[in-house]
C-alpha cells in the first residue's frame, strides 16, 4: 500500500515540514516550547474540527456555522454559573455540555422541522446564540475557578491537559466511525442519503445525533478555551469558524461527504498553528501572512485530494 | 462478409485492456461495417462494457489497435453510445442534454431547435411516447429517461449516427416500448447504419441481430451469423452451468396470513411471491417505495427489520459508491452481531464471503471497491444485502436490470427457496417472463391497480391486456 494514498499523511507531513522550517531559523532552540504551544492551541481547533468533520461527512450542504456562537454561549453561561467559586468545575462542565447539546438540538430542529438548508439554519441560529451570550454576559469578564484554570493551562507527562482531552476525543470519534454501527450509518448517509434510508439506516437519527455532537464538542471547546484564557469573551469563537472547516479539508476528509479522517484533523490543527508561528518568526507582516496561509492551505488540499484514487 | 468490400466503421485488432491485474479484455478482434447489427452477449463481467468503452473512445486499449472509418476519432466516425447506467445529467432537460454532445449548436435559439431534434428522434423511434422534452430529466421515470437517452443516441446531432452502441437498452423498458426500439434498429441497419446491441434478453438479440458475438472472460468465444445459433447453443457458448430443468417444481404452495395490505389494494400473504407488472412508470416503483417507507423508520432501526429493499435504480437507490463490496453487503445487518454498538467485523466478512459464493459476485476479494464491479455484479451485491437480512418482507424494485441469464436462474431458485421458508416477496419487474414466475400478480395502470391475476391467469396476454385498459369488472 502506497503511504501517500492515506490522505491524512499530507496534513501530518505538512505540519512536520513547517515545524522544522521554523526551527531552522532558531537553529533548533525552542523545539519543545513550539511543540507544546502547537499542542495547546491545536487542541481547540481539533475538538471543534472533529465535530465539523462529522457534519461534513453527512454529505453536501451539511455544515455547522454556529460553532463560534455555541462556543461563546457555552463558555459564558458555564463561567456565570461557576462564578469563580472553587469546586464548581464539574458543574460548569455539565452546563457547558448541556448548552452545547441544546444549541445542537435547536439547529437540527430548524433543519428538520422548517426544512432549512443547514448553512442558513445554523448561521441564523448563531445570531440568536450570540445575542443570548451578549445579554447574559453584559460585558463582565468572570474568571474561571482557580483549579479549573490550573487544569486548563497545566500539563501531564509533558503534554498539555487540553491536548489530552482532544486526543481522547479523537480516539473516541475514531472508534465510533470505524467500529460502530452508528459510524457506518453516518458514512452511508453521507454517500447517498436515499440509498442509506432504503438500506434500513435510521437516517434522521443519524443526522440529529451528528448536529448535536458537533454543538456539544463546541461547548466543550468553549469551556476549555475560556478556562485556558482566563475568561469568556464575546469574540472568543470567531477564528474557529474557518478553522473548523479548514482542518477537516486539510485533514483529508472528503468535502463531498461519506468519507472522514480522524488523524488528519489533528495533523491539520497542528499545521494551522505552526504555519502562523512560522510566518511570524520569519517576520512576515499580517497581510503577507494571510496570503501565504491561504496559498499553503490550497496547496495542501490539492496535494491531498488528487492522490485519492476513485475507481 | 466478403464479396462487396465493406469499409468497416470500426475495426479492433487484438485489443487488450487491463485494469491492474484484471484482464477485462484479453485480445479482441472484431469489425463492424455499415448494415451490421451485432448482438453482443456474455455474462456479467465478461467485458462487454469495457469493449463498448474502447469503441466509443472512453478508454484506450492497453495493447492492440482500434481503427475507425476515417482515422482514429470515434466521434468523427459517427459512433454513439447509449448506456445502461443512464448517463444523462438529471438536472437538465432533454434538449440541454442533447447540447452536451451536439456538434453544431449555434449560440442562440438552440434550446428550441434541439428540443425539436430530440422530439423528432423520439417520435421516429417510439411513436406515441408521450415523453416531455422540456422538463428536467430527474422528473421523468427511469423508462422515460432511457427513451430520451436512446433518442439522443440516434439523433443527428449535427452530423449523422453511423454506429450506435446500445448497452442493455431495454432492461428498464416494458415489452411494447422495447418492440418499438427493435423495429427502429432493424430499419436503421437496413438504411445502412450499424448497431451493437447488448442485452441479456436473448429473444431480443435473436430478433434483431444479424451476427452474434459471445464474450467470455474478456475473449471472443464465438462469432457467427444469428441463424447459426440456437438459443441453447448460445447459452452454452456463454458457458454458464445452468442448474435449471427442475422447471419451477409445481409443489402445492401454502401461504400464511396476509402480511401486507395497502389502501391501494396491494396485498401479500406470508411466503408468497407477489409480482407487480404493467407498463414501466405506471406507479409500481412508487407503490413499492411507499410500502417500504411506511414499514420502516428513519428514526429507529432494530435487529429485526420488518422489510428490506432491493433497488433497481442502483445508483440512485442502492449502491454506496465510496465503499467496498463487503461494506455494501453488510450495511443492513450491522446490528445482528453488534455488541455495545460495535460491529462484529469478522461476522460481517464471513457473511459477505458467503454471499459472494452463493450469488456469484465476480471479484477475487470482497474488500475491493464496489464500483470495480460491472453493473450486473453490483446488482448482485444489492441482492445479497437484502437476502442476508432476516426481514420477513422483501421489496424488489426491478432488481434484475443488467443481470445475466444464468444468475437470474440462480436468483429465481433462491427466491422460491426463501419463500418456501416463509419470506414474502413483492417484486416489480419490467420483464413479463419474470412476473410469470410469481404466485400472484398486480397489474398497474396510471398509478392504479388495474387487475389482480393468480395462478393460471398469469399469462403474458392477460398482463398486456390489463396494462392497456382498465378492466370493466368491479
Amino acid at each position: 500500500m502506497n503511504p501517500l494514498s492515506k490522505p491524512w499523511i499530507w496534513s501530518w507531513g505538512a505540519a512536520a515540514i513547517v515545524f522544522f522550517l521554523t526551527l531552522a531559523l532558531t537553529s533548533g532552540r525552542g523545539a519543545g516550547e513550539l511543540a507544546y504551544a502547537a499542542l495547546s492551541f491545536g487542541a481547540f481547533a481539533a475538538i471543534v474540527g472533529l465535530g465539523q468533520m462529522l457534519v461534513i461527512t453527512l454529505g453536501p450542504g451539511n455544515v455547522d456555522l454556529s460553532i463560534p456562537a455555541s462556543m461563546t454561549l457555552s463558555a459564558t453561561l458555564a463561567l456565570k454559573v461557576m462564578g469563580s467559586e472553587p469546586g464548581t468545575a464539574f458543574f460548569g462542565l455539565f452546563v457547558a455540555l448541556a448548552v452545547g447539546f441544546g444549541t445542537g438540538l435547536a439547529n437540527y430542529a430548524l433543519i428538520f422541522l422548517l426544512r432549512l438548508p443547514p448553512i442558513i439554519a445554523t448561521l441564523a441560529a448563531s445570531l440568536i446564540y450570540q445575542s443570548i451570550a451578549i445579554w447574559s454576559n453584559r460585558g463582565l469578564r468572570i474568571k474561571p475557578p482557580p483549579e479549573l484554570a490550573d487544569f486548563a493551562t497545566g500539563r501531564m507527562f509533558g503534554v498539555p491537559n487540553v491536548a489530552w482531552v482532544g486526543i481522547a476525543l479523537a480516539v473516541a470519534v475514531w472508534i465510533v466511525l470505524e467500529k460502530s454501527a452508528w459510524g457506518r450509518w453516518l458514512l452511508a448517509s453521507g454517500q447517498n442519503l436515499r440509498a442509506a434510508r432504503l438500506a434500513g439506516v435510521p437516517v434522521e437519527s443519524v443526522r440529529a445525533a451528528t448536529y448535536i455532537s458537533v454543538a456539544t464538542f463546541a461547548g466543550l471547546a468553549g469551556y476549555l478555551l475560556a478556562s485556558f484564557s482566563g475568561g469568556a469573551a464575546l469574540n472568543m469563537g470567531a477564528e474557529y469558524l474557518l478553522a473548523s472547516i479548514a482542518v477537516v479539508v486539510i485533514g483529508g476528509s472528503s468535502i463531498a461527504g461519506g468519507n472522514s479522517n480522524v488523524p488528519g484533523v489533528w495533523g491539520a490543527a497542528l499545521f494551522m498553528f505552526l504555519v502562523v508561528s512560522m510566518l511570524n518568526s520569519y517576520g512576515a507582516g499580517a497581510g503577507v501572512r494571510n496570503v501565504l496561509t491561504g496559498i499553503i492551505i490550497i496547496g495542501i488540499v490539492i496535494a491531498a485530494s488528487t492522490k485519492r484514487v476513485r475507481l | 462478409m466478403n464479396e462487396n468490400e465493406i469499409v468497416p466503421i470500426v475495426a479492433l485488432t487484438k485489443a487488450k485492456k487491463h485494469f491492474g491485474a484484471v484482464r477485462a479484455l484479453d485480445g479482441i478482434s472484431i469489425s463492424v461495417g455499415s448494415g451490421d447489427c451485432i448482438g453482443l452477449v456474455g455474462h456479467n463481467g465478461a467485458g462487454k462494457s469495457t469493449l463498448v468503452n474502447l469503441i466509443n473512445g472512453g478508454l484506450s486499449p492497453t495493447e492492440g489497435r482500434i481503427e475507425f472509418a476515417n482515422g482514429t476519432d470515434p466521434h468523427a466516425a459517427g459512433v454513439r453510445s447509449v448506456f445502461q447506467e443512464l448517463s444523462l445529467c438529471p438536472n437538465l432537460t432533454a434538449a440541454e442534454n442533447l447540447l452536451v454532445s451536439h456538434k453544431a449548436a449555434a449560440p442562440f435559439g438552440w434550446r428550441k431547435r434541439l428540443g425539436k431534434e430530440v422530439l423528432a428522434s423520439l417520435d421516429s423511434i417510439f411513436p406515441g411516447h408521450g415523453v416531455r422534452v422540456d422538463v428536467e430529466i430527474d422528473t421523468l421515470s427511469i423508462a422515460e429517461r432511457q427513451m430520451v437517452e436512446i433518442a439522443i443516441g440516434f439523433a443527428p446531432r449535427g452530423s449523422e449516427a453511423r454506429l450506435v452502441i446500445l448497452d442493455e437498452p431495454t432492461s428498464s423498458l416494458d415489452a411494447g416500448i422495447a418492440q418499438q426500439l427493435l423495429a427502429h434498429i432493424r430499419q436503421f441497419c437496413a438504411d445502412g447504419g450499424a448497431v451493437i446491441f447488448i442485452s441479456h434478453m436473448l429473444a431480443e438479440v435473436f430478433s434483431v441481430a444479424n451476427r452474434i458475438v459471445v464474450l467470455k472472460d474478456g475473449k471472443v468465444v464465438a462469432e457467427k451469423p444469428t441463424a447459426a445459433f440456437s438459443r441453447q447453443g448460445l447459452v452454452d457458448a456463454m458457458g454458464h452451468v445452468t442448474g435449471e430443468t427442475e422447471g419451477g417444481a409445481d409443489l402445492e404452495r401454502k401461504f400464511g396470513p396476509v402480511v401486507v395490505q395497502t389502501n391501494q389494494g396491494l396485498s401479500a400473504r406470508q411466503g408468497e411471491i407477489v409480482g407487480l407488472s404493467g407498463l414501466a412508470g405506471h406507479g409500481q416503483a412508487a407503490a413499492l417505495a411507499r410500502l417500504y417507507l411506511s414499514r420502516s423508520s428513519a428514526w429507529r432501526s432494530g435487529k429485526n427489520p420488518e422489510v428490506v429493499f432491493v433497488a433497481g435504480d442502483r445508483q440512485r437507490d442502492g449502491i454506496l459508491p465510496l465503499w467496498s463490496i463487503l461494506r455494501n453487503v453488510s450495511i443492513s445487518i450491522l446490528q445482528q452481531g453488534a455488541r455495545w454498538g460495535l460491529v462484529d467485523a469478522k461476522r460481517d466478512a464471513s457473511v459477505a464471503e458467503d454471499w459472494k459464493h452463493r450469488i456469484g459476485i465476480r471479484t477475487d476479494d470482497v474488500r475491493n471497491p464496489v464500483l470495480s464491479l460491472s453493473g450486473g455484479n453490483q446488482q448482485k451485491v444489492l441482492f445479497s444485502r437484502a437476502l442476508a437480512s432476516p426481514a420477513p418482507i422483501v421489496v424488489m424494485d426491478d432488481p434484475m436490470r443488467g443481470v445475466d441469464i444464468g444468475t437470474k436462474q440462480d436468483v429465481y431458485a433462491m427466491l422460491r427457496n426463501e419463500a418456501q421458508k416463509g419470506r414474502t416477496f413483492l417484486w416489480y419487474s419490467t420483464e413479463t417472463e419474470e412476473v410469470c414466475q410469481c404466485d400472484r400478480v398486480f397489474v398497474f395502470r396510471d398509478g392504479e391497480i388495474s387487475a389482480e391475476l393468480t395462478g393460471a391467469e398469469i399469462t403474458e396476454e392477460r398482463i398486456l391486456e390489463a396494462s392497456f385498459q382498465m378492466q370493466e369488472a368491479s
